[in-house]
C-alpha cells in the first residue's frame, strides 16, 4: 500500500505503476458529466459564453485542479438547508463517459489524477504519460466505507448542477484506490481484458 | 386486509442496508482466495468493511439503490391492487429515509419523479396467487451498472461456435463474463436463462438470482453447469473490479423455460457483489418474519 498526500508530485506518480493500491490522504475535487461538459464548453473550446458566477468558480477551481485530482464521484450530501455539508455515500461512478473529455481538461488545468471505476480509453491515458498522471480506480459500490474517509467537505461549486453533479471540494484521508492506468502508458484494464481474451478462446475451443 | 406500508418498509431498509448473510460469506470466501497484498484482495477487504458499515449505520450499501423488483406471493383474498400502493407508499417513505436514492427517470423528458414512482414498471412488481395462508414479499435492488452489462444471446451463434444446446450455453455465458469484464462491480452472480422469449427470458434470468447462494439447482445437469460456469468464469482472471484475480463470479443460477421451435435465447443478467436481496413472511396471525 502506498500512501499518497496531495499534492503529488511528478517523481511520486512516475514511481507508481498499475496494480498498485494506494491510500490517498489530502485534497480533491468532484466532477462528473455536467462539471466536465461545463469546463470544455466554456473555457476550453470557448464555444458557450461564461455566465452568472462561471468566472468566479473557474478562478476557484483552477488552483484546486492545478497539479490536484479529479474525482468522478456523484454524492450523496447532507446538510444542504445549513451548509454544513456531509459526504454520506460517495462511490465512484463509470469514467468512460468522460473519455471525450478528460485528456483536455487534464491539459487545461493541469490535473494530474483522476479517480473513478471501470478505466478509460486510449485519450486519457496519452494525456496521463504527458502530465505526467495517473488514473486512479476506486471500489466500485463501497459508498458508505469512501464516504467515510471524506473528513471534511471543504466547499462547492457550480452547485446549480445538482448535488450528484456539482463540483465538491472535499478533503480525504486514506482514501483507498488502485493505480490502473499509469505515467508509463500502461493500463491494467486492457492487459486483462488481453489475458482474459486469451483463457477465453482456449476455454471456447473446449466442449 | 392488513395494511403492510411499515413491514414493507422495514424489508426495503433491510435490502438497502444489510447484504443477505449467504452473499457476505461468499465475499470472506472469495477474500481467502487472493494474494495478500493484491488489488483484488484490498477491494475485497475495502467491500466487506463497506458491508459492515452499512449495516452498523443504516445507510445504503451502495448509493446507486438500482430498480427495485419486488415478487409477491399472495395467498387467495388480497387484493393486489392494494398490495402494490401499499408497495408504492412504502418506496416513497423509503426514499424519504435515504434508504432508496432517487432513481426513476422519465426516458423523455429526463426528469426524475423524485420518490422512486414513475408508470406501472417503476418500481417492478410480480404478482403470484399462492396456496396456502402465507404472504411472502421477496425484494431484489438491481443496480444500473450491472445491468448495463447485461446480456441476450439467439443461438445458434456462428462467431463464438455456440449451437442450440448446453455446450452451446456454456460458450456464450463464457463470452458474457469476458464482455463484462469488471463493469458491472465483479466479483458478480450470474443469473442464466435458456429459452423462452426476450422478454421473458429477460424476466427470468433475474427470478434465477433470488435463489441463495448455497441452495442447490432442482434439475442436476443444470447444477452441474453452474458449478463448471463459475469455475471457468473464473479462470478468466478478472478478479475484483476488473484488477485482476481469482474471483471473477461468486456463483452462477440457471433456469430453462420453454421456447418456439424457431428461437433459442440464453439470457444473462449480472448482478454486481452488492446483491441485496431479501424476503419477508407474513402469516396468517400478522407476524412477520424477515431474512
Ligand atoms: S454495479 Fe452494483 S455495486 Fe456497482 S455501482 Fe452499481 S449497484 Fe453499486
Amino acid at each position: 500500500m502506498h500512501e499518497l498526500t496531495t499534492p503529488i508530485s511528478d517523481e511520486t506518480i512516475r514511481s507508481l505503476h498499475v496494480g498498485e493500491p494506494v491510500a490517498i490522504t489530502g485534497v480533491m475535487l468532484t466532477g462528473r458529466d455536467a462539471a466536465h461538459k461545463w469546463m470544455i464548453d466554456t473555457f476550453i473550446k470557448k464555444n458557450r459564453q461564461p455566465e452568472g458566477d462561471d468566472l468566479e468558480a473557474y478562478e476557484a477551481i483552477k488552483p484546486l485542479l492545478n497539479g490536484g485530482l479529479i474525482y468522478h464521484c456523484g454524492p450523496v450530501v447532507a446538510g444542504l438547508d445549513t451548509k454544513e455539508y456531509r459526504f454520506v455515500a460517495a462511490g465512484p461512478t463509470t469514467s468512460i463517459r468522460e473519455e471525450p473529455y478528460q485528456g483536455d481538461v487534464m491539459r487545461h488545468f493541469h490535473v494530474k489524477g483522476v479517480i473513478g471505476k471501470g478505466g478509460m480509453g486510449t485519450k486519457t491515458l496519452q494525456a496521463c504519460q504527458e502530465a505526467p498522471g495517473f488514473y486512479l480506480h476506486a471500489i466500485g459500490g463501497a459508498a458508505s466505507l469512501i464516504a467515510q474517509t471524506v473528513v471534511k467537505v471543504l466547499g462547492v461549486y457550480k452547485l446549480e448542477f445538482g448535488v450528484p453533479e456539482a463540483m465538491w471540494v472535499i478533503q480525504v484521508k486514506d482514501f483507498p484506490a488502485v493505480v490502473t492506468m499509469d505515467s508509463h502508458g500502461q493500463s491494467q484494464h486492457a492487459v486483462v481484458e488481453e489475458k482474459s481474451k486469451k483463457v477465453l478462446e482456449a476455454l471456447l475451443a473446449k466442449h | 386486509m392488513l395494511d403492510l406500508t411499515q413491514q414493507i418498509l422495514e424489508l426495503v431498509r433491510l435490502t438497502s442496508t444489510d447484504l443477505p448473510p449467504d452473499v457476505e460469506k461468499a465475499l470472506h470466501q472469495a477474500l481467502d482466495h487472493e494474494q495478500p497484498g493484491s488489488a483484488a484482495r484490498g477491494a475485497l477487504e475495502t467491500i466487506i468493511k463497506n458491508v459492515e458499515l452499512s449495516r452498523a449505520n443504516s445507510t445504503p450499501i451502495c448509493q446507486d439503490t438500482g430498480t427495485p423488483i419486488f415478487y409477491v406471493y399472495y395467498p387467495a383474498g388480497w387484493s393486489t391492487r392494494q398490495l402494490r400502493s401499499q408497495i408504492e407508499a412504502a418506496v416513497v417513505e423509503a426514499t424519504k429515509k435515504s434508504y432508496l436514492r432517487p432513481n426513476s427517470v422519465d426516458s423523455l423528458t429526463g426528469k426524475n419523479s423524485g420518490n422512486n414512482l414513475g408508470g406501472s414498471y417503476f418500481p417492478t412488481v410480480h404478482f403470484e396467487e399462492v396456496d396456502g395462508n402465507t404472504l411472502t414479499i421477496e425484494l431484489m435492488l438491481k443496480g444500473g451498472g450491472c445491468e448495463n452489462v447485461g446480456i441476450q444471446y439467439s443461438l445458434p451463434n456462428s462467431q463464438l461456435g455456440a449451437g442450440r444446446d448446453l455446450a452451446g450455453v456454456r460458450k456464450v455465458v463464457l463470452d458474457a463474463v469476458h464482455k463484462a469484464q469488471g463493469q458491472g462491480c465483479a466479483p458478480g452472480i450470474l443469473g442464466v436463462a435458456i429459452g423462452g422469449d426476450r422478454g421473458s427470458s429477460y424476466y427470468a434470468s433475474k427470478e434465477a438470482l433470488f435463489r441463495k447462494m448455497d441452495e442447490p439447482n432442482s434439475n442436476p445437469e443444470l447444477g452441474a453447469l453452474e458449478t463448471r460456469l463459475t469455475e471457468e468464469a473464473n479462470q478468466l482472471g478478472i478478479g475484483p473490479m476488473g484488477f485482476g484475480g481469482e474471483t471473477t463470479v461468486m456463483g452462477t443460477r440457471i433456469t430453462a423455460l420453454n421456447r418456439l421451435p424457431a428461437s433459442f435465447f440464453v439470457t444473462i443478467s449480472y448482478m454486481c457483489w452488492a446483491y441485496r436481496r431479501r424476503k419477508m413472511t407474513v402469516f396468517r396471525d400478522g407476524t412477520v418474519k424477515y431474512e
